[in-house]
């Protein structure tokens, strides 16, 4: 009897097509006045013998239906689940959230290069104001009142200030090299990285850009140590093995002897630069000894120490680098632009890991 | 500073070509711009012979020709009217570039018949203006050939290559001709073959006398001043190789007697000038100008002087600009007969101030102010004397001096060992009294040498410079790379904590999606004036347009102006920054470090919902910059209200103690409108300088111990009725403080005013997650805290939410 009682009630099972359905089957046989429960309620009433028989054979029944609920129950919840997701289905092919992505702008990105070779070779960071006295922009630097360097079309001057001074926007990051030299004793090892202004503005030529310079103030320094930093300063920063530099002698007043510095490239294909081959020179910057009397309106001994001096344009290295044509289009914010030469954020510029991609 | 091969052999005696000039001037510091030769252009063309010359079949005036090159033949078709076979002519070949219209030639059908060349006429050449024919060049020329020997050969080309040199300010005494050769032959290049000039006999006492009319603190300005008449001469052309010569080097021939200054002052660096004696006064005076004293000078421009200028006058007024231009009126031209020739020798620093001061351009400033060599004063007059009488005729007077040479150079005491202490090359010291010796330095041997520099050498005063005149002419090729001591096995880290912060902050933005600017630290005054500044005391006195005028008091004025003119491209949904200096006033040092960023545009149109940017997507970013810069979450307050270019009631300003270290908001409508920007932008400023470094803990890295709560925390939320006006801040700052114990963190979930809320109150709703470190919390602990909480509450006004 329990054999076809138990396969009625898996059918009713089986067939119920949903949760409620499921729960009337339940509550039909499991429940209080359910079919099984009625036969479970039946065993008080036999005697041992029958109840040794019956028991097994009604809570067997027992365990099966419930078994075959539960089943049936998480077959049903499955089926309505993946009913949920087809419903839940979204076009991956919609845009994403807005998001911008954001850049470091060449300059930055460029600094932080000839930083990371700088700080290899031992070289500090130092900085100073934009804003200038005369004094350290040319007086110490050995360029006496009449120089060119000097003259109104070259020099931003800002107006008189309210105790009567008059300063100017440093045409070089050279007065940087004053203020350390004046605040500290050799050895001296920096850059000198920063904006510059100069009353200058054409296809080449920006009123603000911006110039690295490198010191170095020891005993024994000489020309020698110079060109050693300026050959492996361009091999890092250019990241090429072999690199041919040219030097030119020069002037300047604050160095003595001065020379100009340029890299053998090759610019036989239009619009293209290579460097380390070709027939051409590439003008990469000033140098020299740093002339006696700068040492000495800097507080430096200078029978006792010597040194080097070298600067270039930290635009133009990112230029000729990066193959940026005109420097103009650095400051103008051109939000296309930011994102064309724009490196990305997490693009950091090591030694370990190469400079750039 | 120009001049041709041919000028240069005039004064140097060398069979170096054209390249090893050049290389050789570059690596003595005479850096060469550019070698410009007239046959460069014509390097691809030959000379031809017309084997045949028929009439064309189509066409009455074209003949058909066959020309040969050396090789083969080739049929040309050509208009020329003398176009004949037997003549040699100029053969371009198809792909040979023809100078007059730029472009190489092709394979042409010229009415039917196939050209594979063309002949040549002066005019496609460049070579001039004739273009009846094509040239006929002489019967000898061989077929096959290059043609630039042809075409010199018949006097068509002058293949005289050009240089243009670059002259360091300190070297006028480059600034001539002379003055290269001398140099090249010091550098081994040559011999120098200039001839010591003859002087040029008085035929009369000069009628006008010369007179130096200077106070003692004056007197530099013209130690010497000479000159003498000529007198009967015939003004008018040059000669003209002298033409030639001039306009080789792209100088205007005007007559005879300015060529013969002119060509003095190239080809020796000498300035002279010459007036026309029958237009003066008396005698010539060089003195200072009396204030306010006119020239009328030769550029026709009239100017004011003041009493630091030099002037050269009759007894009437001051007739030039001394060493920087001469006068109209005095000058000399066509119907000049009698002249003066002045040479004199005018002090550097007065004539670079007067030419500065006047903005006067002449070739005469550019000698005087570099420096000329006073010893050839008088050389130099009697050169332009003798080229004055070849060429115009007349008779000299007596030359006629005012003050005397100024005193040779001093010596300076030079150990050779220095060359190689300063320029790290070993130069033999018999060598190094050797170069100086070429370069005209008077050297004697004393153990240490003393050396006296040439009278044209102005820029050489001490050892260094001459261990530059050695290692210039030795060459600095020979300079050995030493490798600078490595002070650290292990690179030392370098960088400042403010360059860090800086460093950090850049990148921290950009991975927000900032974009990266970079811009002028000046900008327009009436812009600079909407952030505080535009003031006299951050005003440029010249600045380069008149809107970059003013140095900026902040980097939004930067961000906005970017943002307006992206904007006009299109582009309004924009986040920008930029890290660099605002400055407080125009004194040295008075600039701040900013980092700055703004968010501008509507909302995004997206088949999402997405929102405008506004003050708290800003915040976000500020907030994570700052904790970026830090390395901890900020926990300094956030005040109400910023400066006023942010809206006034949608902006903070975060300050610890009294240094404000950052300001954000959406920007004040007015400042946008002056921008011309028409969509919302929110902003911020973080002053980098103003962030405390963190406390440093001794040389320990490691952080402190990692010890959690081992019991569970539990979350409860709070809603409290507050006036309207009451920052949310206050209440989170209540609550946490109800026990500092407990209360791990305070977070406002929700803001509601209206119905069921009392007019000009709100409900403020907050999840307090209280985190036990001790113990598991009994109920009566947290009934406890919960009436701390609201107590706390109550303090500020507020009720709990029913």
């Amino acid at each position: 009897m329990t054999d076809i009682l138990q396969s009625d009630i898996l059918a009713q099972i089986s067939a119920a097509a949903d949760e409620a359905a499921l729960e009337a089957v339940r509550v039909a046989t499991l429940g209080k006045k359910g079919s099984v429960s009625a036969l479970l309620a039946t065993m008080g009433a036999l005697s041992p013998d029958e109840r040794k028989v019956q028991g097994p054979r009604f809570n067997g029944l027992r365990d099966t239906v419930t078994a075959a609920i539960a089943a049936r129950k998480a077959e049903l919840g499955d089926a309505a689940l993946d009913a949920r997701l087809v419903s839940e289905t979204l076009d991956v092919t919609l845009p994403a959230r807005p998001e911008n992505t954001g850049t470091v702008h060449p300059i930055s990105q460029v600094l932080e290069e000839v930083v990371a070779i700088f700080a290899d070779l031992g070289f500090g960071v130092a900085e100073g104001p934009d804003v200038e006295f005369d004094d350290y922009n040319f007086t110490r630097l050995n360029i006496p009142p009449d120089h060119p360097a000097r003259q109104m079309q070259d020099t931003f001057y800002v107006s008189p200030q309210a105790d009567g001074s008059s300063h100017v926007l440093r045409t070089h990051t050279s007065p940087v090299q004053v203020r350390t030299m004046l605040n500290n004793k050799p050895p001296i090892r920096i850059i000198s990285p920063g904006r510059t202004y100069r009353v200058d503005s054409d296809a080449t030529h920006s009123p603000m850009f911006h110039q690295v310079e490198a010191l170095v103030i020891d005993e024994g320094i000489t020309l020698g140590h110079l060109k050693w930093t300026v050959e492996e300063f361009c091999k890092a920063f250019f990241e090429i093995d072999k690199i041919e530099l040219r030097a030119r002698p020069s002037f300047f007043p604050f160095t003595e002897p001065s020379l100009e510095w340029d890299m053998r490239c090759d610019r036989s294909v239009p619009g293209k630069i290579s460097f380390g081959t070709g027939n051409d020179w590439l003008e990469l910057g000033g140098s020299g000894m740093v002339h006696r009397k700068v040492l000495e309106n800097c507080g430096i001994d200078s029978t006792k120490y010597q040194g080097f001096a070298f600067g270039f344009g930290l635009d133009r290295m990112a230029m000729l680098k990066y193959g940026m044509p005109d420097i103009r289009s650095f400051f103008e914010s051109d939000l296309r632009w930011l994102k064309h030469y724009g490196f990305a954020a997490l693009d950091i510029p090591t030694l370990d890991g190469g400079l750039s991609k | 500073m120009k001049f041709t091969l041919s000028w240069l052999k005039e004064h140097l005696d060398t069979d170096a070509s054209v390249e090893a000039i050049s290389e050789r001037l570059t690596s003595i510091g005479l850096e060469v711009e550019s070698v410009t030769n007239p046959g460069a252009a014509l390097k691809d063309f030959i000379v031809g012979e017309i084997v045949t010359a028929d009439k064309h079949p189509n066409a009455d005036k074209l003949r058909l020709c066959t020309v040969a090159t050396g090789t083969d033949t080739l049929q040309i078709v050509c208009g020329a009217p003398n176009a004949r076979a037997g003549i040699k002519v100029v053969l371009a070949r198809p792909g040979t570039v023809i100078p007059a219209t730029g472009e190489a030639l092709k394979l042409g059908t010229i009415r039917g018949v196939e050209s594979r060349g063309m002949m040549c006429s002066v005019r496609e050449l460049l070579l001039g203006e004739d273009h009846d024919g094509i040239i006929e060049l002489k019967p000898g020329a061989t077929v096959g050939a290059p043609v630039i020997a042809a075409l010199e050969d018949s006097g068509l080309l002058a293949n005289d290559p050009l240089f243009d040199v670059s002259i360091t300010p300190n070297r006028g005494d480059a600034a001539s001709v002379w003055g290269i050769a001398r140099d090249l032959a010091a550098s081994g290049l040559g011999t120098l073959k200039t001839e010591k000039v003859q002087p040029v006999a008085g035929k009369f006492p000069s009628p006008v006398k010369v007179v130096l009319d200077f106070a003692p603190e004056n007197k530099a300005a013209c130690p010497i001043f000479a000159g003498r008449l000529i007198r009967g001469v015939r003004n008018g052309p040059a000669p003209k190789w002298v033409q030639d010569r001039l306009k080789s080097v792209g100088m205007k021939s005007i007559s005879a007697l300015v060529d013969a200054t002119n060509l003095v002052s190239q080809d020796r660096g000498r300035p002279l000038h010459v007036f026309d004696a029958g237009k003066l006064n008396g005698n010539i005076t060089a003195r200072m100008a009396k204030d306010g004293e006119q020239v009328l000078a030769l550029d026709d421009v009239t100017y004011t002087l003041d009493a630091n200028a030099v002037v050269i006058a009759d007894d009437a007024h001051a007739l030039g600009i001394a060493g920087i231009m001469g006068g109209k009126d005095s000058g000399s031209y066509d119907d000049t007969v009698d002249v003066f020739l002045e040479s004199a020798f005018f002090d550097a620093g007065f004539v670079a101030r007067t030419g500065r001061k006047h903005g006067i351009i002449s070739d005469a400033r550019y000698r005087f102010e570099r420096g000329v060599d006073p010893q050839f004063v008088l050389p130099g007059l009697e050169l332009a004397t003798q080229l004055i009488l070849d060429w115009c005729g007349g008779e000299a007077s007596d030359v006629v001096i005012a003050g005397a040479l100024p005193s040779p150079h001093k010596p300076i005491t030079f150990n050779p060992a220095f060359v190689e202490k300063l320029g790290g090359i070993a130069v033999p010291r018999e060598r190094i009294i050797e170069i100086l010796g070429d370069l005209g330095f008077v050297v004697e041997d004393h153990g240490d040498l003393h050396v006296v520099p040439p009278s044209w050498r102005h820029d050489v005063d001490g050892p260094a410079d001459l261990v530059e005149e050695v290692v210039r002419i030795h060459g600095l090729a020979g300079v050995a790379s030493v490798p600078l001591p490595r002070a650290h096995a292990v690179a030392a880290p370098v960088l400042s904590k403010a360059q860090r912060r800086t460093r950090t902050a850049r990148r921290a933005l950009a991975v927000r999606g900032f974009n990266e600017t970079v811009s002028f630290s000046f900008i327009a005054r009436a812009n600079a004036a909407l952030f505080g500044g535009g003031d006299d005391a951050r005003q440029l006195s010249n600045p380069i347009a008149s809107d970059l005028d003013a140095l900026r008091p902040s980097i939004l004025p930067s961000l906005l102006a970017a943002a307006s003119r992206n904007a006009a491209r299109g582009f309004s949904n924009l986040q920008l920054f930029e890290i660099g200096a605002a400055f407080d006033s125009g004194m040295p040092g008075a600039q701040k470090t900013v980092a700055s960023a703004i968010r501008t545009g509507h909302a995004e149109r997206h088949w999402q919902k997405t929102e405008a940017p506004g003050l708290f997507d800003v915040k976000a970013d500020l907030l994570a910059a700052l904790e970026a810069i830090t390395g901890a979450p900020m926990s300094a307050p956030i005040t109400q209200g910023a400066p006023g270019w942010y809206h006034p009631g949608r902006s903070g300003t975060i300050a610890m103690g009294p240094k404000v270290i950052a300001q954000f908001g959406e920007l004040h409508p007015k400042v946008l409108a002056a921008f011309d920007i028409k969509v919302p932008v929110a902003g911020f400023e973080i002053f980098l300088d103003a962030i405390p470094d963190a406390k440093t803990k001794g040389n320990s890295k490691a952080k402190p111990l990692f010890q959690p709560s081992p019991f569970q925390a539990i979350e409860r939320d709070f809603a409290f009725v507050v006036d309207a006006k009451l920052a949310a801040g206050e209440i989170v700052k209540a609550v946490k403080q109800a026990d500092r114990n407990l209360v791990d963190t305070v977070t406002v979930f929700d803001v509601y005013e209206g119905k069921g809320v009392p007019e000009g109150r709100k409900s403020v709703a907050v999840a307090v997650r209280i985190q036990p470190k001790d113990a598991t919390l009994t109920d009566a602990e947290i009934e406890a805290l919960n009436q701390k909480i609201v107590a706390a509450a109550l303090k500020l006004g507020a009720t709990l939410r029913g």
